[in-house]
């Protein structure tokens, strides 16, 4: 099986992040960039499927030059290869024009099956694996906690509000998974000497045959108006038990009219 | 007035839920709400009294195996037909994984921008966004299309102005290409009485300091007592003390309740990512170091299974 993930390059969750004050794009300049947590249970999801049906991963990326870090770490968990979408012109894009260049890309790989993380952790917007099954015109199985693959069928458990669901779809389709569904790996010292080695194809705007009008500032559906920093919340009163703690809790509990 | 079509979330069990009560509010402000039921056979019927409690005009029901035995793709393309013959004001959905994802669709049926996670819209299309686990308010627009937005669980007050709504049913056939993704089996979990972590107006939630799997019941005794839903941090979540689709912070739901009550949870970025747009917050920790008292309106150090308890007997005490 012929399996594309989708990695996303992200800045880290666990630090302070920012928006540019000059175009109102995610500052990656000044943060410590990493593999956006929940592409590594995908590519996980898509190693595990690659052992037990044999067949190809392949790390698919649209970021500028230093995402290539990235990569590099996702190759060094055992993927085969990668291709970057890298051009200048993709600065500001949408999640629509975003989608509309993964989908040349992946309608260029002609990949059995598409996995990626449930969300990213800077946007959170969790649209993209509809946005791309509904550009090729295949199925989209989305927030797997477990994926089953059985030939061509794909059988897919995703958690809902009022329990879980089972869902199947034949491939070619698109997978997205949350971070239940297993345990990523740590790369090995020979996984990362070995994805040094590994190809990784850069692809352009013109290869992929989308015009720099598409994407980008230009091309893009939605605009950032503005951006200000909320201001942090500061603590208030904060007392020791001392045998009262609980009392004292209700009390505050009481005045702000929630007992 | 246009219309606005304000897609329902609605569940079996208890009905048209909170935010689709809040998007018709909203929606008001913006012109005349439409209601948008997507699902089985006579949901419509079952939500249009509610609906109507809050506004909605005209209800545009959709409804039948067609569309609730495949996910989203039917109810998108339902959506994208209804758009272009009523030339909406505006879309509003739900930030929840459906919401997203018709609005996902929809945006690419219409070649439209997006927006998700909107606390806010003025009638001028900007939208009002929390970013980066809510450091950061982002204003923005749609600038090309309708404004297609999702709103945000708990982001603006509900407030019912009746009116009596006609229904109008959609005619459904869906094309094979919408029926990829089929639901084969829905299995409903039993979940009590509790408000839904979302659209709670109190959450309380216990992480690694309660130690185990079975001292959650201090967590829902609290919760039950302040008429709150049950959440979890990642490390309690991860310990296996409770299930993951209680989880709150980043990977898990984001929340802003009226009052959040942080038990033995020290408060990690990736946890205040989810919660810390809520309007009080409370919190008990044995370390008074803990970035959560950061946050805290009001915080206790101390043992939390000593002060829950006596907290919990005081509730009890004063009603």
């Amino acid at each position: 099986m012929n399996i594309v993930v989708l990695v996303k390059q992200v800045p880290d969750s666990g630090a302070d992040r920012n928006l540019r004050s000059d175009d109102n794009t995610v500052d990656r300049g000044s943060a410590n960039n990493v593999i956006n947590e929940m592409d590594e249970y995908a590519i996980e999801e898509a190693l595990k499927i690659k052992e037990a049906h044999g067949g190809e991963v392949t790390i698919l990326t649209m970021g500028p030059d230093r995402a290539t870090e990235s990569i590099r770490k996702a190759l060094s968990m055992g993927p085969d290869k990668a291709v970057h979408v890298v051009d200048d012109a993709l600065h500001g894009s949408c999640a629509v024009a975003t989608s509309k260049v993964l989908a040349a890309a992946l309608g260029q790989l002609g990949a059995d099956l598409v996995i990626c993380g449930a969300e990213s952790t800077d946007g959170r917007v969790q649209v993209m694996p509809h946005m791309i099954a509904e550009r090729l015109g295949v199925a989209a199985l989305t927030g797997a906690r477990k994926l089953t693959v059985d030939g061509s069928t794909l059988t897919v458990e995703r958690q809902t509000e009022e329990g879980y669901e089972v869902v199947t779809a034949s491939t070619p389709a698109v997978v997205s998974v949350w971070d239940t569904i297993n345990e990523p790996r740590y790369p090995s010292f020979k996984g990362i000497m070995a994805a040094k080695k590994k190809p990784v194809q850069a692809l352009s705007l013109g290869d992929l045959g989308v015009a720099p009008t598409e994407v980008g500032f230009d091309g893009a559906t939605s605009a950032v108006l503005e951006h200000t920093k909320r201001p942090p919340r500061s603590g208030g009163e904060k007392i020791t038990d001392e045998g009262e703690g609980g009392v004292k809790l209700v009390e505050f509990l009481a005045t702000e009219k929630f007992v | 007035m246009s219309e606005v079509l304000v897609v329902v979330e609605a569940t079996r069990e208890f009905g048209v839920k909170k935010v689709t009560l809040e998007m018709l509010t909203l929606a008001r402000e913006l012109g005349t709400p439409s209601a948008v039921v997507l699902g089985g056979a006579g949901a419509a019927e079952a939500l249009s009294a509610k609906l109507g409690e809050y506004g909605a005009e005209k209800i545009y029901a959709a409804e039948g195996e067609e569309i609730d035995g495949y996910l989203v793709a039917p109810k998108a393309t339902v959506v994208a037909e209804l758009v272009k013959r009523v030339q909406p004001a505006a879309v509003l959905l739900a930030s929840s994984q459906e919401g997203k994802e018709i609005a996902a669709r929809l945006a690419v049926k219409l070649d439209n921008g997006i927006l998700t996670d909107v606390v806010g819209l003025a009638a001028d299309g900007t939208a009002t966004q929390v970013a980066f686990a809510g450091s950061t308010i982002v204003k923005s627009k749609v600038t090309k299309g309708l404004p297609l937005v999702t709103v945000r669980p708990n982001s603006i007050n509900p407030a019912p102005d009746a009116a009596t709504p006609a229904v109008e049913q959609l005619a459904v056939s869906v094309a094979d290409a919408d029926k990829l993704a089929k639901v084969v089996e829905r299995v409903a979990e039993q979940k009590g009485s509790r408000p839904e972590l979302t659209e709670a107006s109190v959450v309380v939630s216990g992480g690694r300091g309660v130690g185990n799997a079975d001292n959650f019941k201090l967590v829902e005794e609290l919760a039950d007592l302040l008429g709150g839903a049950v959440g979890a941090s990642r490390a309690a979540v991860d310990s296996g003390f409770y299930p993951h689709q209680f989880q709150v912070g980043q990977t898990g739901k984001t929340v802003s309740p009226q009052l959040y009550v942080a038990l033995g949870i020290s408060g990690a970025i990736q946890h205040r990512a989810g919660m810390q747009t809520s309007k009080t917050i409370v919190a008990v920790n044995k370390d008074a170091e803990a970035p959560i008292f950061e946050l805290a309106d009001f915080g206790v150090v101390g043992d939390l299974f000593k002060v829950v308890p006596q907290a919990a007997e005081e509730i009890r005490k004063r009603k």
